[in-house]
């Protein structure tokens, strides 16, 4: 089994440590990866702006890039989504298609394809955790508190196999952060203001640490921690399932 | 009262979030009423079957509302109801206003329709010498306060208690600094009782019409739409053709999503029957398009027209709870709104669709199971391709998208990280650059991971 890692173009830039973890552990856990460094971006800034008829030239790089390979994988619900929902194309219909159901998200793809029971990581913080409403609602992550149905969290159980690390609960546990894509710009009073109060149930409930497996989400409620001048730090779920 | 102003939602959202305590007041007020719903659902083992259900008989009315308003109609008229058909808000206006000339009414009362709010009904009257008194306690402070809906089912949620107070105090005559809520629900119904006293003609919302019976339900919680009705010769009652069902049973599925939905009640307080008009007495039902069938042939929509009006999706919608009801500049707001308005005039509410993180919780909690969130996905794509984006925009995502569909475009562009600033702008620390505004800049670190890779990974 060969895993083609697709890094989101902004992790790639600002949070390449998170994508070194990535890699890390899946090399870890046994799986062998490799890179394809011809990729840039899923197009989902584009897609979720009206432009979803811009995104062919993105989505043929991608399907070339990643399309023989048996999984994707990507440090990103949101971006993992995006192609999961949204990957389209004319000319290899059938490749698209395949690679649709090839993709996961990597949390997922720890408990749900290789099915992980155990993890050697030691992380003794206490850590909130963010869900992100892609990895949640759209990816089915975890339970999201609207609906009537039995309780589960993919993040969570794999954060629970880390030495030392202590969940926090959350008076709002999976309200949206605010980030949105380019909703965090056109919309700049509403997403800061969803952020600062998204931000204060995590510090609220003295978090050390707020994770996600998310960076898009994490990288909008940094923005506001370091402007309050805050202690609290974000870290992607890759780094702390990794840290030894 | 007023009527659209100038403006789109993100510069009303920044007004509403000036004042921060009040944005929270908001917020918290309407995250209570989540909670309840959401405490109400959980205690129904069935609650995801019943939604799943409530979904299915609306996606089989919608696919045959012709048979069924048919059936209507000859079901109500056999009651002894007089049946209208007004095809737009203009007829609709114009049907009620014929009814009450024919009958010498100057003077009406009316419980709670949004579907009158949306064809600016009391406007209308009011402009052709009728007299229309809103019952429904939150309407009527509206009224007084000359203000519109901000909500579907709380229509005055975003006003306090100590401003009631204020304007009951300068309408009816309430002591100064008084805002004890029993003491002002208890003026306004007594000022009521007067008005239900004097009025020959109530018109009414509908909740849900039955087609297998010519009946219409009412659901309200403070009477106010049967104490009208009941007093009244004249009881006009105005429907949107997505109200129908096919069945009185199916009641029992809708009755027990509604108000749970809505308020996290078990049911509402009164859910009034009205089929056969008493002896002298008539009842006029106006079912009104004014757009509907036009939303019933645009496929990736249609189902928007499940929607049982429970504000649900309001309640649960972080954007509408931190920007206000008036931030989406129409009758009905919050997501829901955002996926109707289009419909109707897209040029006029082409912001609407975009007013939304995507973060699927509308979806999830609709008791009827619209795709909302997808919804509102799909606007946007029909927004830009019927030439409603700004050229700006246009350009910049046609930069973007060259640059991402080519590596060696992309790699270029990342160095400067020019293709971010579309969305992201992190080149600029200004006052122009609405991500620095509030928030600090993601670091740029030293070499990206491709850079890492290939230094790690000799191939």
């Amino acid at each position: 089994m060969t895993v083609g890692l697709f890094i989101p173009c902004y992790v790639n830039m600002f949070y390449p440590e998170a994508a070194i973890a990535t890699l890390s552990l899946l090399e870890k856990l046994g799986v062998k990866v490799a890179y394809p460094l011809q990729q840039t971006c899923c197009g989902q800034p584009l897609a979720n702006s009206g432009f979803e008829k811009l995104t062919a030239g993105c989505d043929e790089l991608f399907i070339k890039n990643f399309s023989s390979f048996d999984y994707i994988v990507c440090p990103s619900g949101s971006c993992a989504l995006h192609i999961k929902d949204h990957l389209h194309s004319e000319k290899n219909k059938t490749l698209a298609s395949e690679i649709k159901t090839k993709v996961f998200e990597l949390v997922e793809f720890i408990t749900d394809v290789l099915k992980v029971e155990k993890l050697y990581a030691r992380f003794p913080h206490k850590v909130g955790l963010h869900q992100s409403c892609h990895g949640l609602r759209g990816l089915y992550l975890a339970q999201m508190s609207e609906l009537q149905a039995p309780q589960f969290s993919k993040p969570e159980y794999l954060l629970n196999m880390v030495e030392g690390l202590e969940l926090i609960p959350l008076e709002r546990k999976d309200e949206c952060c605010g980030f949105g894509g380019t909703f965090c710009v056109t919309e700049e009073a509403v997403s800061v203001k969803m952020g600062k109060d998204r931000v204060a149930d995590h510090i609220k409930n003295d978090a050390e640490y707020i994770t996600s497996a998310d960076l898009s989400c994490l990288m909008h409620m940094e923005g506001i921690l370091k402007r309050n001048k805050s202690d609290v730090r974000v870290i992607h779920i890759a780094e702390i399932l990794n840290a030894q | 009262m007023a009527t659209r102003e100038p403006g789109d939602h993100a510069a009303f959202a920044e007004k509403f979030n000036r004042d921060e305590a009040r944005v929270n007041w908001h917020d918290e007020t309407l995250w209570t009423v989540r909670k309840r719903r959401d405490l109400r659902a959980g205690q129904l083992p069935e609650w995801e079957a019943l939604r799943s259900k409530a979904s299915m008989i609306k996606d089989h009315t919608l696919s045959n509302l012709h048979d069924y308003w048919v059936q209507f109609e000859k079901n109500a008229i056999a009651n002894g109801a007089r049946v209208h058909w007004a095809a737009d808000a203009t007829e609709h206006n114009i049907i009620v206003h014929d009814i009450l000339k024919t009958n010498g009414v100057a003077k009406m009362v009316k419980s709670k329709s949004m579907l009158t709010e949306e064809c600016h009904l009391n406007e209308y009257l009011q402009d052709n010498g009728i007299d229309v008194v809103d019952s429904d306690l939150g309407e009527r402070i509206l009224q007084l306060a000359d203000e519109r809906p901000t909500h579907i089912v709380m229509p005055s949620i975003h006003i306090k208690k100590e401003e009631i107070g204020e304007l009951f105090h300068q309408h009816l005559g309430t002591p100064k600094g008084m805002s004890d809520p029993q003491f002002l629900t208890e003026t306004a119904r007594h000022h009521l009782r007067d008005v239900f006293l004097t009025r020959s003609a109530a018109l009414t919302g509908v909740n849900f019409a039955i087609a297998e019976t010519g009946e219409f339900v009412v659901c309200t919680n403070e009477g106010n739409a049967d104490m009208g009705a009941h007093l009244a010769d004249v009881h006009i009652a105005s429907v949107g053709i997505e109200k129908i069902i096919p069945q009185r049973k199916h009641l029992g599925v809708f009755l027990r999503l509604l108000a749970r939905s809505a308020t996290g009640q078990f049911i509402t307080t009164y859910s009034s029957h009205f089929s056969v008009p008493r002896k002298g007495k008539e009842i006029h039902i106006v079912i009104v398009d004014n757009g509907r069938s036009r939303q019933l042939a645009r496929e990736d929509f249609r189902n928007a027209l499940k929607c049982i009006k429970c504000g649900a999706c309001m309640n649960t919608c972080p954007v509408y709870r931190r920007s206000g009801g008036y931030s989406y500049n129409y009758t009905i707001s919050g997501p829901i709104g955002s996926i109707l308005a289009p419909n109707l005039d897209m040029a006029d509410h082409k912001d609407l669709p975009f007013a939304s993180t995507l973060c699927g919780s509308c979806t999830n909690v609709c008791p009827v199971k619209i795709d909302i969130h997808q919804q509102l996905y799909k606007w946007r794509q029909v927004i830009v391709a019927e030439g409603h984006a700004e050229n700006k925009k246009k350009l910049a995502m046609k930069a973007m998208s060259g640059i991402l569909s080519s590596p060696s475009l992309f790699k270029m562009a990342a160095k400067g990280f020019s293709w971010v600033s579309g969305i992201l702008p992190v080149a600029v620390k200004n006052k122009f650059n609405a991500w620095y505004h509030q928030r600090e800049m993601p670091e740029v670190k030293k070499e990206t991971f491709t850079a890492w890779y290939k230094r790690n990974h000799k191939e």
